[in-house]
């Protein structure tokens, strides 16, 4: 195992060489730095998700490609949250709620027993519907929550890069340089969720779920966090969960389409395949009626 | 309002009938907005020659006789000017002005009762000497003393395991532990005073023997009472705590208990040191459980752990039981005792709005 993680770690570091070369060629100041990192790919196998005896989610069997945007799209209640949670253990914290199946991450099972699900969420972030940076915190101590809530102790000048490259990642740091110590419930809506990005990014995961990020924002706001996310795509594996469809076809790369048979049935994913050929020919007929509009 | 269905066209047609938006047919008017003052005055102008008349005059009588006349006139006069919606609002509305003024009388009229007999005990003396050896007269300082050392051993006490066992109920708790604990708590918040200062008495008997009389014994007493209370307003304050807030948490990949202390308890302190004020306030002045623990001294002791102590109620019971030589000074100084307790309770009051006020998170 040591050798291993030596050959990562000399990998990670001449990456890391490599990148910043290459910030060094890169011009504009206000521009994030274009990073490339390879992400890892989650793969889920036979995954069934329950609240208690019901099932929400059925047999599900999807690879989610590294450095890829994968937009789960569906109508109401047909398990593509539930299955978000799943992929970085926040299901199971619903009282009763169980899961069933393999999910893993670079091949590693993440619902090994044994496994400690804070770690499996450090690898694997999350950013929430409505935007919800902490209330008693500043928008720079906001950002560190990520570290300092885990206790990592970093020297404040680590701390100082950290927040920087991370607000600056969120593409936020323009517009909060000057105030990083003011509230962080003071921003508006498209600024707290680029706030909450940031949170995210700040820890390095290596996955970044999305749960419905747009919905809570004004189109304005939306463009705004898009551009974001074909941003981050470079350095992270993304999985974003929408009910607008034409943000799936605009702004990811692969496309799941989950569905419910009827109300009370537990849901499947039908169809997952490259955006373009989902929206434009689906082999299954339920997906062409969705993605057209006959029902949503 | 349709239009009849063969004229569909283009244009602007005349309504079939008035809208009548206005107020309402019966009157149609505003009263003044004077009014509703002079009916009050003229009520109390009138209810007081009437009594005066009979010779049964009395104020309290007085009062209520002018409730009633001044709700029948302003529900006479306001049906005839604005209708008979707005006169039985104004009605109403003066009858519940008038409720809330009975509910103020004896706040007020105690406040004004307890200030006017108690200045006159207030001295330099009342708070800087004790009874000790002293016939008559003295001052409280033994008092005072002892009831902020023994209601902040009572709050050392209390407030850790009130608000552990609070984030048990709200944070961890589920099933039958959760479901016996509540109803504990229920069943605590009940206990009579005395009952809690016996069972204190009764512990420390156990193991020192009878008779035993300690500062310490009072606090015990005070968070057997206060813990109900601090366990109630945490839980409320706690549960509040928005739940999306432990889930940004979670996913930063931060553990369950670095969740509460870090993220739920810094929103929640405001609320908390509201609810751990008014806690206090309550037990402050608990007469009952300390007479059978702290016992009586005359002199000052500020050692919880060491003999007897004096509070600021028992201090006024025992000044009003046994006046000894000189009554009206003992008097005065019970007075002035209750004051006092008063004065502190307030500004624990105006110090926990002022911490809520400074420290609350506005949360959407």
């Amino acid at each position: 195992m040591p050798e291993t993680e030596v050959n990562e770690a000399e990998k990670a570091l001449a990456e890391r060489q490599e990148e910043t070369a290459q910030a060094k060629t890169s011009s504009s100041q206000s521009a994030p730095t274009p990073e490339r990192r390879r992400a890892k790919t989650i793969e889920a196998r036979n995954v069934n998700l329950y609240y208690g005896a019901f099932q929400a989610v059925e047999n599900v069997s999807m690879t989610i490609a590294p450095n890829k945007v994968t937009a789960l799209i569906g109508s109401s209640g047909c398990g593509k949250t539930t299955f978000l949670r799943s992929l970085n253990r926040m299901h199971e914290l619903t009282p009763g709620a169980s899961v069933e199946g393999e999910i893993t991450l670079d091949g590693e099972n993440l619902y090994a027993p044994g496994v400690d699900p804070v770690k499996v969420r450090r690898l694997v972030g999350m950013v929430f519907q409505q935007p919800n940076p902490f209330p008693t915190m500043s928008i720079y101590d906001n950002v560190a929550a990520g570290l300092t809530l885990n206790s990592r102790r970093i020297k404040k000048s680590d701390k100082d890069a950290v927040v920087e490259r991370s607000l600056r990642g969120a593409h936020l740091w323009d517009e909060v340089k000057d105030r990083l110590d003011r509230p962080g419930a003071g921003l508006s809506g498209g600024q707290q969720q680029r706030l909450c990005i940031a949170r995210a990014i700040a820890v390095e995961p290596e996955v970044l779920l999305m749960d419905e990020p747009c919905s809570a924002l004004d189109p304005v706001a939306t463009l705004a966090v898009e551009d974001l996310i074909a941003d981050l795509k470079n350095r992270f594996t993304i999985v974003v969960v929408t009910h607008n469809m034409q943000q799936a076809a605009r702004a990811s790369d692969v496309t799941a389409f989950f569905n419910l048979e009827e109300s009370g049935k537990p849901g499947r994913l039908v169809e997952v395949d490259d955006t373009e050929t989902i929206f434009t020919k689906p082999s299954k007929k339920a997906t062409e009626d969705y993605v057209s509009g006959r029902f949503g | 309002m349709t239009a009849p269905p063969e004229k569909r066209a283009t244009g602007v047609e005349p309504p079939t009938r008035p809208l009548a938006l206005g107020p309402s047919a019966v009157g149609g008017g505003i009263l003044p907005v004077w009014g509703q003052y002079a009916v009050v005055a003229g009520a109390l102008a009138f209810s007081a020659a009437l009594l005066l008349a009979l010779g049964s005059f009395s104020v309290g009588l007085m009062l209520a006789l002018t409730v009633l006349v001044a709700c029948v006139g302003i529900y006479a006069w306001s049906r005839v000017v604005e209708g008979p919606r707005r006169a039985v609002d104004r009605a109403v509305t003066l009858t519940i002005a008038a409720a809330f003024g009975l509910a103020m009388i004896p706040l007020i009229s105690l406040l004004f009762e307890v200030t006017k007999r108690g200045i006159p005990g207030l001295s330099a003396e009342f708070f800087s000497d004790d009874a000790r050896g002293v016939i008559g007269g003295g001052g409280a300082q033994h008092a005072i003393v002892g009831t902020l050392v023994i209601t902040g051993v009572a709050v050392v006490i209390s407030v850790p395991i009130g608000i552990m066992a609070a984030i048990y109920l709200v944070e961890y708790g589920a099933g039958k532990l959760r479901r016996a604990l509540t109803f504990f708590v229920d069943v605590m918040t009940g206990i009579p005073s005395i009952v809690a200062g016996l069972f204190a008495y009764a512990l420390f008997e156990l193991f020192f023997g009878p008779g035993i009389r300690l500062g310490v014994m009072g606090s015990v007493a005070l968070s057997v009472l206060m813990i109900p209370i601090v366990i109630r307003s945490a839980e409320e304050v706690l549960k509040i705590v928005p739940n999306h807030l432990r889930e940004a948490s979670y996913a930063l990949g931060t553990p369950k208990w670095k969740t509460i202390v870090k993220i739920v308890l810094p929103t929640a302190f405001a609320g908390l040191v509201t609810g751990v004020m008014l806690a206090t306030a309550r037990v402050i002045g608990e007469t009952a459980p300390l007479l059978v623990t702290t016992g009586v001294i005359d002199s000052l002791n500020s050692d919880p752990l060491e003999g007897r102590m004096q509070n600021l109620a028992v201090f006024a019971y025992s000044e009003y039981r046994s006046p000894g030589v000189n009554k009206q000074e003992a008097y005065d100084l019970a007075w002035a005792a209750a004051l006092t307790l008063i004065a502190i309770v307030m500004i624990l009051s105006i110090v926990a709005r002022l911490v809520y006020r400074r420290y609350k998170t506005e949360i959407r």
